[in-house]
């Protein structure tokens, strides 16, 4: 009886600390959309910013709030929790933090198929992005397909995926070098994140893409969360793992597909997101929703940061880029140290 | 008393294009303890993998309550056979209850929500294994006879009539194989729960076991009490190795005592 009671009060106080840290990036998520509505290059009261949300025309705000900083603001948003759902969901399925979607390929197939559209094809607009979106499903199978040898282990697809990767690159780099030069502004929007000139109506299809893709991934955080256990564990949990994979990859490369075709590949929000959610979150439950809201936040400050505390004015692919590195070489030597394995 | 039945007809198993088993018929004594015995590479291993739907056979079949197992949902397969593997990995990080609790899953749809019964289904299973002052440590701060008793403890909260383990001992101390091994028969005794388990140590298997099966080269060689099938024959047949079988003074099972080159009176 007295173990049945500490069982109780330790998981709800684990549920306690998931709320209260769940609920605490929430807070800080909207304080960060408020304030980039009312900070700019000028400062618009929270009134006139209300009074514009719901409609009203506000001289000096309207164009400012309305047109520039709420598409802005939003794209950040919905974006960064793409990217950081996605990037989680691999990193927890394939139990690796070097398993995420921008470092083996998948950005990089959908950046890779964009440009080939630009330059090669010569199409733009929704036909572009469906290509994009297409290109990361196809190069997912295909890594997948590549590390298929009696099963998948985490670290022969991560090391296929940075081969991938590194193919993409260069198939990059000789369609850039043949392009003419009025490409060149259309096919940088594809290498690095950006949400300059944002439009409120490429908000919709992210927000399709959150509800189905992201749904479908948080509805399923229980089976991807036993992964963690191997696979074996989780089969004899009563998970079926081979169907249960196939979802979260389509899952998973369905919202990182979308976020880039809107924004481009932010860099490293993917990869970030989740390794600073679980740190915040500890050991209380599945880092999924918690690293979707850091995605966001890293997104909507790695914006700000870049337009405005800054000399020069930079993407926020620029600023995410430039956290994300460092993180990335200590994994590296974290795992060097550790003897190689991965 | 187990109420499962868990058979196994013409199994033919392996990975790749290599295969393991060679058509293999088992019948599982339904609230015993039957222990699987052999050399390296046998398959003992494939043999479990593939009685509990890890491994799908190329030919043959598992039967759990007469049906293919294989053909099962996983999860209902998951009510009514917990499986331990061998060396499971551990989330970094997870504590004791929560890795416990994993083992509730079978029991959970993806909109159910944990109840009472989830929890003293845990506090259960941490009792049974002694891990209650444990719950809140770090997996990965215990020492290795803890981490398997842990192991066990998420097993168990499945409420499982079938329990399968590959090698449950392997790298503990003899002391933690003996209770660890102590515990699976608690576990027989008292709830009737069927056990099956690869084990290395004939001795041990012998000591604990109520049916041993031995196994050459993806075949069944024997089966029956230990009386039966640990023979000195069977011990030759099976590892190679000469040997001298004589009770066991404490349990009165049969003991073998290997015989090599040197040292021998």
């Amino acid at each position: 009886m007295t173990a049945t009671l500490l069982i109780r009060t330790g998981r709800l106080r684990r549920a306690r600390r998931r709320m209260a840290v769940i609920g605490g990036a929430l807070i800080l998520l909207l304080a960060g959309f408020a304030l980039t509505l009312m900070q700019g290059q000028s400062f618009v009261p929270p009134g006139d910013v209300l009074r514009v949300l719901a409609g009203h025309d506000v001289p000096g705000a309207s164009f400012t709030v309305g047109q520039l900083r709420l598409p802005r603001a939003a794209l950040s948003v919905l974006a960064g929790l793409s990217f950081g759902l996605g990037g989680a969901a691999f990193q927890i399925m394939l139990r690796n933090p070097l398993a995420s979607p921008d470092i083996i390929g998948i950005s990089r197939g959908a950046s890779a198929a964009a440009v080939f559209g630009i330059v090669v094809l010569g199409i733009d607009g929704p036909m572009l992005s469906v290509l994009a979106v297409l290109a990361a499903l196809g190069v997912a199978v295909m890594i997948h397909g590549l590390s298929h040898r009696g099963g998948v282990s985490g670290t022969r697809l991560i090391l296929v995926g940075i081969g991938v990767s590194a193919m993409l690159e260069s198939f990059i780099a000789y369609t850039l070098s043949r392009a003419p030069s009025w490409d060149l502004i259309e096919a940088m929007r594809w290498l690095t994140g950006s949400v300059n000139g944002a439009q409120l109506s490429l908000a919709l299809p992210l927000l399709v893409s959150l509800a189905v893709f992201g749904g479908l991934l948080v509805s399923r955080a229980r089976d991807l969360e036993s992964l963690r256990l191997g696979d074996d564990t989780a089969a004899a949990l009563g998970t079926n793992v081979a169907r249960t994979r196939l979802l979260v990859i389509v899952a998973a490369v369905g919202l990182i597909a979308v976020a880039t075709a809107v924004t481009g590949p932010v860099a490293f929000v993917a990869f970030l997101a989740g390794p600073i959610a679980a740190r915040i979150l500890g050991p209380n439950g599945s880092v999924l929703i918690p690293a979707g809201l850091v995605g966001a936040l890293l997104v909507l400050a790695g914006d700000y940061v870049g337009q405005f505390l800054l000399p020069t004015r930079f993407p926020v692919g620029v600023v995410t880029g430039a956290l994300g590195a460092p993180y990335l070489i200590y994994l590296i030597v974290r795992v060097n140290r550790a003897g190689g394995s991965l | 008393m187990s109420r499962h039945s868990l058979s196994v007809h013409g199994l033919v198993a392996g990975y790749g294009d290599r295969t393991i088993l060679h058509g293999l018929d088992l019948d599982v004594l339904p609230g015993r303890i039957t222990a699987i015995v052999g050399a390296n590479a046998c398959g003992k291993s494939t043999l479990l993998r593939s009685m509990s739907r890890l491994l799908t056979p190329r030919a043959g079949q598992v039967l759990l309550d007469g049906k293919a197992i294989h053909k099962m949902p996983p999860r209902r397969v998951a009510q009514v056979m917990g499986l331990l593997p061998q060396s499971p990995t551990a989330p970094e990080g997870i504590t004791v209850a929560d890795l416990v609790s994993r083992g509730r899953h079978p029991h959970h749809g993806i909109l159910s929500r944990w109840s009472p019964a989830d929890d003293a289904a845990v506090a259960a299973a941490l009792e049974a294994t002694r891990t209650v002052e444990l719950a809140e440590r770090a997996v990965d701060e215990l020492s290795g006879g803890q981490r398997q008793r842990v192991w066990i403890a998420m097993a168990l909260a499945q409420q499982t009539d079938l329990l399968l383990l590959d090698e449950p001992t392997t790298f503990l101390d003899i002391s933690h194989q003996v209770e660890v091994l102590d515990l699976l028969t608690d576990l027989n005794h008292r709830r009737g729960t069927t056990v099956v388990m690869v084990l290395h140590d004939l001795n041990l298997a012998a000591r604990y076991a109520d049916h041993l099966v031995a196994m050459v080269g993806g075949r069944l060689h024997a089966q029956g009490t230990p009386e039966a099938v640990l023979t000195a024959e069977n011990v030759r047949a099976v590892f190679g190795l000469d040997s001298r079988i004589i009770p066991d003074p404490t349990s009165g099972r049969p003991m073998m005592l290997p015989i090599g080159r040197h040292r021998m009176a």
